[in-house]
């Protein structure tokens, strides 16, 4: 792990040499902006002593030349010293990215994908401020206030120490105020979160808020957390909005000051008018410094509030990585599961599950909602990593196989379907490190019996598609999950409910296919209907995390246990018998809803009933 | 069929591709609009406003006194210096009290932008949410969620930036210009003259760069906008992404579309890195300019030294606004593309608007006659044909069809979720177009096909908003889809904290809860299921079916299965295939007919049949 702090000089320290010259460009920027004042000194001085024009032309235009200078130096530094911020701006988000894609799945399912794109955006944004405008001004800054001090030294220490009694007065009410407007600025930070949140969400659930008639709600709830987001802002105002009127009275003060107290000097005859004005012309200078040191302490902070952020992001272990010493032998397929116990946080949701599927062979899994059917299937690919036991392909532990090459050798078809707003085709071609010929697409939109629907898509295999698919019918996006996996041409393949949304004509049309395909690779199906998983080498009956029962079809039938049980209910007759789990419903129900019936069960209207019935 | 044809993304920027002048009156008009409620308090802001670039101007003119009439007087003897010491302190009073007046004027004007600004802000942001839920849903299937976001965050803060900061800086830039330049005549026409010389140069050289920042800006937004996107979308698919082994590739293709945004950026920074030196030197010269003039003139004694400090002062306050000016141009650019792109959606009509004079259903039986209908989601591209078919009040009828039938289109019409091209759907004999669609879904009770499961707790996915559902009923749908049981099991029962899209539930658990919602609503007639139990197992959904069956007495109900022993106590079905209804009627009716519903039934009941004799 590394700190805040090495991460910093990380992104620094990568073009030192773009860095030393640019901060010597800002060096030589505030060593020449410093000698103009003198010029103009010597000008006013000239003058009163009744000089030449041609010298007054002369010290102008030398005073030109080092504004030239100036400018020039000004514009390298600025140059180089932005151009490394974005540069490491660049660097900073391919790595973030870069370490998103190890991390595991559990990751991204407790954190907000809001909060995480909020620090790839805000706070990046903030970090990059750092390193750049306030790494500048911060150069010119001190520079600046070195020379202009040393010049203004030079001109008369009493004034200098005038104006130094007054200028950090501008700094210490910078300190508190700053102080304050950061925690300010916090709290509208996480206001703009709920915000956000509460947009993103609203946005996303769209259909559901319609369905539902949710729509005034969620505006006046909307409208409520803006409120609050108002609140906030006009709140940081209130403390920001002190920064530049007390500064710039300050200011004003330390002119008047060398004004007043100069000028009774300048009537003493222990300084010139010329000298006066220059000494004016150095506060002028220091000004801006002075504006600027809170405004790049702000960025400071803000940027290592953000940076500290990030670090949290890089600091986060993947929990599933690549074993230290690989092995690469080709995967078959055999996969066995051995003594496997697995629990998401302290709820254990696998007991002691083993099986064994020979390479080529196929395996079913069933049970009822939340037994751990998808668990189970997700330890395969190492989605997450068991606690207890172990998981095996062809004898080895699945850990010890470089996570590519484990995860190239399973075609994964996932219970919820995400696809990407690419084309239909690249979806089907996601797991490729190729494009697929027309024959390939042919062939898995085949398997998949996706080409039947896309036949009726004008653009074909080029239709776009939606978020998350949302152009798509349920099945049309199950069966292009199907056609991803299998264009991989995996050793094992794993159906995670993935036949859910597909009617049973099209459901044996694709098993039947899967079969010719998977004769030599491995299958593992998890499904709630009979139809799809009765064919199967062997299938496992889950149970509250435990294997209940297992064997074929066949045996399970003649068991008469848990399996037998779904077969009937998944018989067309009605079955008469009352079993005690209805009861118990009926009885939980009654309960449940005792005191005040919360659905109204309707009276038939009279003279409506059903007229077709 | 119903897909418009497209390359790799690239409809999907368009809207953010709006470039946008710096100044568009008919935006601007519309923009101040919302700041009419609070004129009153836009008057005395722009009144004090006035006050500030006045205090401001007036230091350098008490120091050009202070100079003139105190200390140079003084120091060329023509004055006692105790008299020079005197007439110093009442000018330096004086210009305390200007220090004082400005920094309070100064604090009351952010304060005034800001409450103003954010209370307006606050109003079109509600205003286009509010419009953004009146959208119709093929509103929402064709714009990603990131843009919608984009639009109700970034871009109305852009506008808020653009009326708490920059109309206010531009508008007192302008006062302060031409007071300035109003005192400089004033106070010496013939220097005023050398310092107006210079400000056509800036003029030149600002629109110079004007033009080369604004290809860049425009560059820089755009490839922001699809590094966002391409991130949003990758975060939220990683587990494919890394099942798939695409890692390498997309961070390829991540890196590509960075490294663009890196190019125009860094376009940005060079444009910069030459205007900012170049309006600093052309100020330099003006400055020496000045003083070569001043010189002459007070060689031949026809200008004071209070004058040409005065003068020196003035013109680097005249000067700043100006060169600031092109920052301002950003800022106001940004702001005229937001406003553009938030009035675009504020006038995006929905395409699904309640009449003027709705009908009322004062008793609803829920009868639903399709007559004739034909939709298309695309124009031309009709998914369904001709559909005509009648569910009696109190009816139970199955839609079962191969997929992408266009099943679950049929229910999106029911709640009205789209408008039919041709035909018309009835609901108890009025036309569903003549009703409001809040009546209309308030009768319909519609669990989807894909749950969606909002960040919260159990109890607030299954009440929503409706603080009317109490915890008694919460838990009594629950029980009703047997969901109780495994809600009881989670470390805070009903409280339970549920992630964004109930990633930490499974997903049968995530159908019982979507179940659970649509009960919890007790929809008064029409109960829709679309696959509603398809990853439920077959115990629990024989549990919900019983229960059902209660729930169903008195209400139309259309049910969508493809596991028949789902649907097995309806009273009709109608049989779906590419988009026609090519069969209708009993079980046994259709089992008799022998068609595409007794195929699939062969096709599950041969399974058993085979299963059970093997
Ligand atoms: N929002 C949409 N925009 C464009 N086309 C759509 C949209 N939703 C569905 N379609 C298309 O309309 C057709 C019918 O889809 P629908 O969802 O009604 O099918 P379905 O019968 O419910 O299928 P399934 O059983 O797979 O859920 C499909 O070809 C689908 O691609
Ligand atoms: N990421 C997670 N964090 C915490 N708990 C989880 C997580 N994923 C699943 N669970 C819980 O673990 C249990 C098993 O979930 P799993 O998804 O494996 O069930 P399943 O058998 O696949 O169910 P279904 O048939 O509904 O798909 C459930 O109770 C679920 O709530
Ligand atoms: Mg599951």
């Amino acid at each position: 792990m590394t700190s805040a702090r090495a991460t910093f000089f990380h992104y620094l320290g990568q073009r030192k040499l773009q860095l030393v010259i640019g901060i010597g460009c800002a060096a030589a920027t505030a060593l020449a902006s410093v000698v103009p004042p003198r010029f103009i000194g010597a000008i006013i001085d000239s003058l009163q002593k009744g000089t030449t024009f041609e010298t007054v032309v002369l010290l102008a235009l030398a005073s030109v030349g080092f504004s030239a200078g100036e400018a020039i130096f000004r514009g390298i530094a600025r140059y180089l010293l932005l151009n490394l911020a974005r540069q490491a701006e660049y660097e900073m988000r391919n790595d973030l990215f870069a370490h998103l894609q190890k991390m595991h799945l559990a990751y991204f399912q407790h954190q907000r994908i809001g909060d995480l794109m909020a620090r790839m955006t805000n706070d990046l944004t903030a970090v990059r401020q750092m390193y750049g405008p306030a790494l500048m001004q911060g150069a010119f800054t001190v520079m600046t206030f070195v020379f202009a001090l040393l010049s203004m030294l030079s001109v008369s220490v009493k004034l200098t120490v005038v104006a130094m009694i007054l200028m950090p007065l501008a700094s210490v009410a910078f300190w508190w105020v700053g102080r304050n407007v950061h925690v300010r600025f916090e709290r509208l930070q996480a206001k703009f979160g709920d915000l956000s949140t509460k947009a993103q969400e609203n946005f996303s659930g769209i259909r559901v808020v319609k369905a539902f008639g949710q729509e005034a709600p969620e505006v006046r709830d909307f409208a409520r957390v803006n409120r609050d987001y108002v609140g906030k802002a006009i709140g940081l105002t209130a403390m920001q909005g002190l920064i530049w009127p007390t500064m710039s009275f300050i200011l004003g003060l330390a002119v008047l000051s060398v004004l007043y107290i100069g000028g009774q000097d300048a009537i003493r005859g222990e300084l010139t008018i010329g000298q006066l004005i220059q000494f004016v012309a150095y506060l002028y200078l220091l000004s801006w410094p002075m504006i600027a040191i809170g405004w790049i302490s702000n960025m400071f902070q803000a940027g290592w509030a953000s940076l500290i952020r990030l670090q949290e992001l890089f600091d986060a272990k993947p929990a599933i990585e690549d074993p230290i010493d690989p092995v690469t032998i080709p995967i078959k397929g055999a996969i066995e599961v051995r003594g496997v116990s697995f629990a998401y946080g302290q709820t254990i949701v696998l007991h002691d599950v083993s099986f064994r599927v020979p390479a080529g062979g196929s395996l079913a899994i069933v049970g009822p909602t939340g037994s751990g059917k998808s668990t189970l299937v997700n330890l395969i690919p190492r989605l997450f990593d068991v606690q207890q036991g172990e998981v095996l392909i062809d004898g080895i532990n699945v850990r010890r196989y470089p996570l590519q090459q484990l995860r190239r050798a399973v075609g994964y078809v996932p219970q919820e379907t995400f696809l990407f707003s690419v084309p239909l085709r690249e979806n089907v071609a996601f797991g490729l490190e190729l494009a697929l010929t027309e024959s390939q697409i042919d062939w898995a939109g085949d398997v998949s019996q996706l080409n039947k629907d896309v036949e009726d898509f004008p653009a074909r295999y080029d239709t776009m598609i939606g978020e998350r698919g949302v152009t798509l019918s349920g099945g049309q996006k199950q069966r292009t999950a199907i056609a991803r996996a299998v264009a991989k041409d995996p050793q094992v393949l794993i159906l995670d409910d993935a036949l859910s949304a597909v009617d049973t004509y099209t459901e044996a049309e694709i098993l039947r296919r899967l079969r010719g395909v998977m004769r030599e690779r491995t299958s593992i199906v998890v499904a709630h209907r009979i139809s799809t998983v009765k064919d199967a080498d062997e299938i496992l009956v889950l149970d509250d995390g435990r294997v209940a029962e297992r064997g074929t079809h066949r045996d399970l039938l003649e068991h008469g246990g848990l399996y037998a049980q779904m077969y009937r209910r998944q018989l067309l007759e009605e079955e008469l018998e009352v079993d005690e789990e209805r009861e118990e419903h009926a009885k939980r129900l009654k309960a449940a809803t005792d005191d005040e019936p919360p659905f109204g069960v309707r009276p038939r209207l009279g003279g409506m009933g059903p007229e077709g019935a | 069929m119903a897909h418009g044809g497209g390359g790799a993304g690239v409809g999907f920027f368009q809207e953010d591709e709006i470039l946008g002048k710096a100044y568009d009156a008919r935006l601007m008009r519309r923009l101040l609009g919302y700041l009419r409620p609070y004129r009153g308090l836009v008057v005395v802001a722009l009144v004090i406003l006035l006050g500030l670039s006045l205090a401001d101007v007036a230091p350098p003119i008490i120091a050009k006194f202070i100079v003139d009439n105190a200390i140079a007087p003084a120091v060329s003897h023509e004055i006692p210096a105790d008299e020079g010491f005197a007439r110093l302190g009442p000018l330096a009073l004086l210009y305390i009290a200007v220090l004082l007046v400005s920094s309070g004027f100064r604090y009351a004007q952010s304060m005034l932008a800001s409450y103003v600004g954010q209370n307006a802000m606050y109003d079109l942001r509600v205003g286009l949410f509010g419009h953004l839920e009146g959208l119709s849903l093929s509103f929402f299937d064709r714009n990603p969620v990131g843009r919608l976001m984009t639009r109700i965050t970034n871009d109305i803060d852009a506008l808020t930036d653009m009326v708490t900061q920059g109309v206010v800086a531009i508008f007192g830039d302008v006062v302060v210009i031409v007071v300035i330049a109003v005192v400089l005549a004033i106070l010496d026409w013939r220097l005023a003259l050398v310092t107006y010389a210079a400000v056509p140069i800036l003029i030149a050289m600002t629109m110079y760069f004007r033009r080369m920042m604004r290809e860049s800006f425009r560059a820089i937004r755009i490839r922001l906008a699809r590094v966002n996107a391409y991130l949003n979308e990758n975060i939220s698919g990683m587990a494919i992404l890394q099942l798939f082994t695409r890692e390498r590739r997309s961070f390829e293709e991540f890196d590509a579309l960075n490294t663009d945004l890196l190019n125009a950026n860094q376009g940005g920074i060079r444009a910069m890195a030459l205007f900012i030196p170049a309006v600093q030197f052309t100020r330099a010269g003006t400055s020496a300019a000045l003083f070569i003039a001043a010189g002459y003139w007070i060689l031949g004694g026809q200008l004071t030294f209070g004058t040409l400090f005065a003068f020196w002062q003035l013109v680097e306050r005249f000067f700043s606004p100006i060169q600031d000016l092109s920052e301002k141009y950003n800022i106001m650019q940004a702001a005229m593309a937001s406003s553009e792109r938030v009035f675009r959606l504020m006038d995006t009509e929905p395409t699904i608007v309640d009449p003027p004079h709705p009908r009322e259903l004062a008793h609803v039986r829920g009868e639903i006659t399709f007559d004739n209908v034909s939709f298309a989601y695309n124009e031309g591209d009709y998914v369904l044909r001709d559909v005509t078919f009648k569910i009696s009040a109190a009816e139970s009828v199955a839609i079962v069809g191969a997929t992408g039938a266009g099943k679950t289109s049929i229910i999106s019409l029911i709640s009205r979720f789209y408008d039919v091209q041709k035909g018309r759907i009835l609901l108890d004999g009025v036309d569903l177009r003549e009703l409001r669609q809040r009546d209309v879904r308030r009768h319909v009770g519609v669990v989807l096909q894909d749950p969606f499961i909002f960040a919260g707790t159990v109890a607030s996915n299954i009440r929503l908003n409706n603080e009317a559902i109490g915890d008694q009923q919460v838990r009594a749908a629950a029980t009703f889809v047997n969901a109780d049981k495994f809600i009881e099991k989670l470390p805070h029962g009903y409280e339970t904290v549920v992630t964004e899209r109930g990633s930490t539930l499974s997903v049968g658990q995530k159908q019982l809860l979507a179940f659970a919602r649509a009960i919890a609503f007790n929809p008064e007639i029409l109960l829709v299921l679309d696959e509603a139990t398809s990853s439920v197992d077959t115990e629990t959904e024989h549990l919900i079916q019983d229960a059902l069956a209660k729930l169903m007495v008195g209400r139309t109900s259309i049910i969508i299965a493809h596991r028949l022993s789902t649907i097995q106590n309806v009273d009709r079905i109608i049989v779906l295939h590419k988009g026609r209804v090519v069969e209708m009627g009993t079980h046994r009716d259709l089992l008799a007919q022998r068609g595409v519903y007794h195929r699939l039934y062969e096709l599950q009941y041969r399974a058993h049949e085979a299963g059970a004799s093997a």
